[in-house]
């Protein structure tokens, strides 16, 4: 690794530029970005399960537990990615975004909605200027198995629909086959379509196999200008667990310390319960420390998340158990 | 390791030539655990108590997992989780469930009459003819599980052109306080009426008696009982019972167990059920002193008709 030359935050333009100086290279080479990334120091996988695991642990009660409940709604991306999404499913989806708990008015917003493309426009209606950005996944989400000018079409739409955020898929063939350089152009191609729109990278860790591979994919998509690192589609089992989520939370870390730009990690998929985002949550504070504890950096992709939030803001409340009565129910209808 | 204690056996079983069981032979203890979702897990809170037989000289029983709030609330998650499926068998399904939970008590009656003798200070006979009755109970639910509705519900007659039939339905996830003298007996006859319909339970256990309700919790397992239709606690009535009874994800509480349990008012837990309009099932007798009533005599449909919600629909008879 090159040393700490505390670069600026970059454009998408010159993520190139700034990569070259990262790894102290005249010209982007596939062999220059495999020999950085593969001089990644290893992840010690039984050492990080078990750091995990021992952040898990922790016991939060009372008013931490409920600074907790709150913090976790907030960082919520309110997700609906199903093919038999509706406008109507998406707006009502919208309007639970807005008041999460029409019984308690005080809960706090998600971050954003996160949708399809094509579902942006319905989404923005909703949502207007209250503040709940709207997110579209993009690139042929999930697989990502699409021409370049594909995917950036698809990104360019969702974008001039109104999308604040834009949630990519890299080409896993490509990483997984070693194809580095083809991924990076990829990635920061997709950045330049965003234009103001802030860009999460999917890396579908569940596909990557290694967590070395993990470790590689987030520096990757970092140097490439992501603005978020993100796990999963949510379609592929495993999604976000939590050594997953470790090892990227420590490679934000690292590159703040490298180059001075901050990014975001979103663990998406499989987090359902109230008791799993507060183990995110102790994880994120103990490993990328408090600078990450707000929506701007840290977010959930999550569809039954903040259900259980709810109960358990509900069950502080009222000191009593709640139960699936006395929240709404989203769930598709069946007529 | 294995090898070391296969030979240590060996040597001493080579010590003690010709009997059945080694006077050397290591127990194997039990440890009573919870049943929650299907599962028999310990106590979130790794708490448990001791428990004593009853009689003139109490001797050391047991040591029972101490159920938490915490215990009550998962019983509840795995109760509501089960509940649409067990509700959608046929009632002529659950009715075979019930019978084949009849027929596993009976091929462990001996642990039964023994537990139930030590639990309850019984005589032997006494402690027979209570098990053979807890048997008969299940078999004796398990055949109204097809005839109730006919029964409880039926065709109303209406000045209109309109069929109007009205038809039980099972009330969801209820709550039940078992009887704490009668501790299978009781806990079958306050167990079964639920069940029978197509509610599932969490069921606090007798607090000095929770063997037999173990026991049978074991049975339950073997017999095609789908995971989380019954789930049993054992632990300190008074601490968990509030937490039930203020559940707002539990329909209805059968407050059975309630008489007689020292730091425990049915009337403030009636109080509380009644925030999210629980259904609620009064201990015997009338006077804040609630008693435990005789579970020997035959039950009538009163229990199972409590935990039951009557649906009317109305269909215009045209042509």
């Amino acid at each position: 690794m090159s040393t700490d030359t505390a670069a600026p935050v970059t454009t998408a333009s010159d993520a190139p530029a700034r990569a070259r100086e990262v790894l102290g290279v005249s010209r982007l080479t596939n062999t220059a970005l495999t020999s950085w990334l593969h001089g990644l120091s290893g992840v010690d996988q039984v050492g990080a399960e078990a750091r995990a695991a021992s952040l898990g642990t922790r016991s939060i009660k009372t008013t931490s537990k409920a600074w907790a409940i709150d913090q976790a709604i907030s960082m919520i991306d309110l997700t609906t990615l199903e093919g038999a999404d509706t406008a109507g499913r998406v707006r009502g989806l919208a309007i639970r975004a807005l008041t999460p708990d029409p019984s308690d008015l005080s809960t706090p917003r998600p971050a954003a909605v996160c949708v399809y493309g094509d579902m942006v426009g319905h989404a923005r209606d909703v949502l207007g200027d209250s503040g709940v950005k709207v997110a579209a996944v993009a690139t042929a989400f999930p697989s990502g198995r699409a021409s370049l000018a594909v995917k950036l079409a698809d990104v360019a739409d969702a974008v001039s629909a109104g999308a604040d955020e834009i949630d990519m898929v890299i080409d896993r063939g490509a990483f997984l086959s070693g194809d580095y350089l083809s991924v990076f152009d990829q990635i920061v191609a997709v950045k330049e379509a965003c234009g103001d729109a802030r860009l999460k990278v999917i890396m579908e860790t569940g596909e990557l196999v290694t967590y070395d591979n993990v470790r590689r994919a987030s520096y990757l998509s970092m140097l490439a200008g992501g603005d978020f690192i993100k796990t999963s589609t949510g379609k592929v089992a495993p999604a976000a667990t939590l050594p997953v989520t470790l090892i990227m939370l420590q490679a934000v870390r690292d590159w703040r310390g490298l180059t001075g730009q901050q990014v975001g990690v979103k663990p998406a998929g499989g987090i359902r319960t109230s008791k799993d985002a507060i183990k995110f949550l102790v994880t994120v504070h103990e490993v990328a420390g408090e600078d990450w504890l707000t929506n701007q950096w840290f977010r959930f992709g999550a569809s039954s998340l903040l259900n259980d939030l709810i109960l358990q803001r509900q069950k502080l409340a009222t000191g009593a158990y709640s139960g699936a009565d006395y929240i709404a129910d989203d769930s598709p209808s069946l007529y | 390791m294995s090898t070391r204690t296969t030979q240590t056996r060996t040597t001493q079983t080579r010590k003690t030539p010709g009997k059945g069981t080694s006077p050397d032979r290591v127990d194997v203890r039990k440890t009573y655990k919870l049943y929650i979702g299907g599962a028999f897990p310990r106590s979130e809170s790794g708490r448990s108590y001791e428990v004593y037989t009853t009689g003139r000289s109490p001797k050391f029983l047991a040591n029972a997992a101490q159920g938490s709030r915490k215990d009550a609330r998962d019983a509840v998650v795995a109760a509501r989780k089960a509940q649409p499926g067990w509700a959608g068998a046929t009632a002529y399904n659950r009715g075979q469930v019930l019978y084949r939970v009849a027929e596993v008590m009976e091929s462990r009656r001996a642990q039964f009459v023994s537990e139930v003798r030590a639990a309850e200070g019984l005589t032997p006979t006494r402690a027979e003819a209570t098990v053979s009755a807890a048997i008969d109970r299940w078999v004796w639910y398990a055949g109204w599980s097809d005839k109730y509705a006919q029964v409880l519900g039926g065709l109303n007659p209406v000045a209109g052109p309109f069929f109007n039939i009205s038809a039980p339905e099972p009330t969801g996830v209820v709550a039940a306080l078992a009887p704490q003298s009668s501790s299978l007996l009781g806990l079958v006859s306050v167990l079964a009426p639920i069940i029978v319909s197509g509610n599932t339970s969490v069921v606090l256990a007798s607090q000095d008696r929770p063997v037999p309700a173990i026991t049978l919790a074991e049975a339950l397992a073997t017999s095609d009982v789908p995971g989380g239709v019954v789930n049993l606690i054992t632990g300190h009535t008074a601490e968990i019972a509030p937490w039930l009874a203020s559940h707002r994800d539990v329909n209805a509480i059968d407050l059975t167990g309630a008489a007689d349990v020292e730091g425990l008012t049915w009337g403030d837990l009636e109080a509380t059920a009644a925030t999210n309009l629980k259904r609620v099932l009064r201990p015997a007798g009338t006077t804040a002193t609630a008693t435990e009533p005789d579970f020997t005599t035959e039950p009538g449909l009163d229990r199972l008709e409590a935990f039951l919600e009557t649906k009317t629909v109305w269909h215009p008879k045209g042509r």
